[in-house]
């Protein structure tokens, strides 16, 4: 494959965006690393919340419905106009670097806090009682029993926020924010007079790379952290 | 020692769980409570390891006022176990074992080494400690859920139904068990149960409770059997009292007689002359196999095959009721006592048992 200085001419061969990687290489592994940790904070960010907040679901019945109200209508916010919404309400500049993960953090909360909280509710209640007649105090009997219980549940939930947050990060590419997304911005950009598609592909293509690649990790986490379930298929 | 002082637990919407509960559980024996759904046996039992608040009314646990204690402190020291044992899931067994040791602070060594130790003593193959709950049957569970009920060492124990998920043949062998075990340590057990034949099988004593949560009768089983204090105790201990009360009698001077026998085994049973109908036949050790026909060719050899099994063995020194059985369920007549080691001694009828009966003090 010949490698074109001139990626205008290059743009009809289906692997252009190769050609286009390469030239860009040092702009788009930028990009790729704002990329992850814009798509991975947001979600220790998220859990680091969610984690009291599903407690709290869990443990007062009533506290669950609201919860759930007001996390589901967070979510539907869409995020050009979080991203928009966010630096007022925060006192940040226009474009800081922060008003991304401020946004996703909110989503990754929204999304995380029912998923604690049903991972709970999943904890068989007769666990839960004799942990608490064996005389566990109620902290450790979450960090103990209950939260280990409930690993397959949340990184579940871990595995959807991640992904969704790589597609919401690009998002924020549009509107001048450094990741992936960008690389949208300059294909339209370079769009003047005929489609011009490798910025596209490539940002296409390293963030699918990058889903697949963070849901793996997710799910090495879970497997780590939960040997008791293969042990159930080994029976 | 337990003691429940007017125990009373009354929810805000005015339900009366338990009225006025006193009642003590004494050391070192197994106390049953038991009754209908709604009697308020568990919610009793929960007040102890204050699993439940008293709404007023005292438990004590020798001399301490339980309500004085901090509740996990309290709880480290009585061992639980309630129905399917809800075991840890995410926890191997040695480590489900030795939840109670580690949460005093004992090193994890140690705590696993003596948990290895328990595994063994309720019964379970060492080769399973490594294994996750999901990958042991319902009986092992169970078999964890009161090793880890005991790894402390607590002198208190109290049992929420633990072996009614179980199917009856392993009820059986855990109960059993469970009377061993017990026969070792000494525990005071408070132990709960719907089941009137657990409770009369495993109690010193037994308490019948009633729907609204007050206490009906507290006594011994075969007080119990014998003298229900009212209709609600009679309907509930149920029929054939006076049969099953022959459980707690024992008949220690059986008049066994000699039963002639024929080996398995053998072609040459010898001389059936005299007997009406049966022969008892017996293997090598003189353990009972079954009965043959005498009917039957004798002089052919005598097989498994051929053997009537129809009828249950009565040990000497043992309840009067199993003699009875014995000699009810033996084509021939005779019930076959045998010794501790399974060995004929003879045989007995129906009306020598139920002259031991008669004359057994009422």
């Amino acid at each position: 494959m010949s490698v074109d200085v001139l990626p205008l001419d290059a743009s009809s061969s289906p692997l252009a965006f190769w050609s286009y990687f390469l030239d860009h290489r040092s702009t788009d592994l930028g990009w790729l690393w704002d990329h992850t940790w814009l798509s991975v904070v947001p979600v220790v960010v998220g859990l680091v919340l969610a984690l009291p907040l599903g407690w709290l679901a869990r443990r007062h019945a009533w506290v669950y419905p609201p919860m759930m109200s007001v996390t589901g209508l967070l979510y539907t916010i869409p995020s050009i106009a979080l991203f928009v919404l966010i630096p007022p309400l925060f006192g940040l500049s226009v474009l800081s670097p922060l008003q991304v993960p401020i946004a996703l953090s909110v989503y990754s909360t929204s999304l995380l806090v029912r998923v604690v909280a049903d991972g709970l509710a999943a904890v068989p209640s007769e666990t839960v009682q004799a942990a608490t007649a064996l005389g566990y105090r109620p902290l450790a009997r979450f960090t103990r029993v209950e939260l280990p219980i409930a690993v397959p549940v949340i990184t579940a939930g871990l595995r959807v926020a991640i992904v969704a947050n790589v597609s919401i990060v690009a998002v924020a590419g549009t509107i001048g924010l450094d990741n992936l997304g960008r690389l949208f911005d300059q294909g339209f950009t370079l769009s003047v007079n005929e489609p011009y598609y490798p910025p596209i592909v490539l940002g296409i293509v390293l963030c699918v790379l990058l889903a697949l690649v963070l849901d793996a990790v997710v799910l090495v986490v879970d497997r780590l952290l939960t040997p008791w379930r293969r042990a159930v298929a080994a029976r | 020692m337990i003691r429940f002082d007017a125990a009373t637990k009354r929810y805000p919407d005015g339900t009366v769980a338990v009225d006025q509960l006193t009642l003590e559980a004494p050391s070192g024996a197994i106390t049953v409570l038991v009754g209908p759904s709604g009697c308020g046996k568990t919610t009793s039992l929960r007040m102890v390891n204050r699993m439940i608040e008293p709404t007023s009314g005292t438990v004590w646990l020798d001399d301490t006022d339980t309500a004085s204690l901090p509740a996990h402190e309290l709880r480290r020291r009585i061992g639980y176990v309630i129905q399917n044992a809800g075991l840890f899931p995410h926890r191997t067994v040695l480590d489900n074992v030795a939840t109670v040791p580690l949460l005093l602070g004992e090193d994890r060594r140690r705590a696993r080494a003596s948990a290895l130790e328990l595994v063994e003593r309720v019964g379970l193959d060492p080769a399973l400690a490594k294994r996750y709950p999901a990958q042991l049957s319902g009986g092992q569970q169970q078999r964890v859920g009161v090793a880890r009920a005991l790894a402390a060492d607590p002198p208190v124990m109290l049992m929420d139904e633990p072996f009614s998920a179980v199917d009856p043949v392993v009820r059986e062998q855990l109960q059993d068990e469970f009377l061993r075990l017990q026969g070792e340590l000494g525990k005071t057990i408070v132990f709960v149960t719907h089941d009137i034949d657990e409770a009369i099988k495993l109690g010193d004593q037994v308490a019948v409770l009633r729907v609204g949560g007050t206490l009906a009768q507290l006594a011994t089983p075969a007080e119990l059997l014998a003298r229900p204090i009212d209709a609600f105790v009679a309907g509930f201990v149920g029929r054939d009292r006076g049969y099953r009360a022959l459980a707690f009698a024992h008949g220690r001077n059986l008049p066994v007689r000699e039963e002639p026998t024929v080996a398995v085994g053998s072609s040459h049973p010898g001389s059936a002359a005299g007997l009406a109908g049966w022969i008892l036949a017996v293997d090598a050790e003189r353990r009972p196999q079954g009965w043959l026909p005498t009917a039957d060719e004798l002089d052919e050899t005598v097989t498994d095959s051929r053997l009537h099994r129809g009828g249950t063995l009565a040990t000497q020194g043992g309840a009067l009721r199993s003699a009875l059985d014995a000699c009810l369920s033996s084509p021939s007549g005779r019930g076959v006592v045998v010794d501790d080691d399974g060995r004929l001694l003879g045989s007995v009828t129906a009306r020598e048992v139920l002259e031991l009966i008669e004359e057994r003090e009422r």
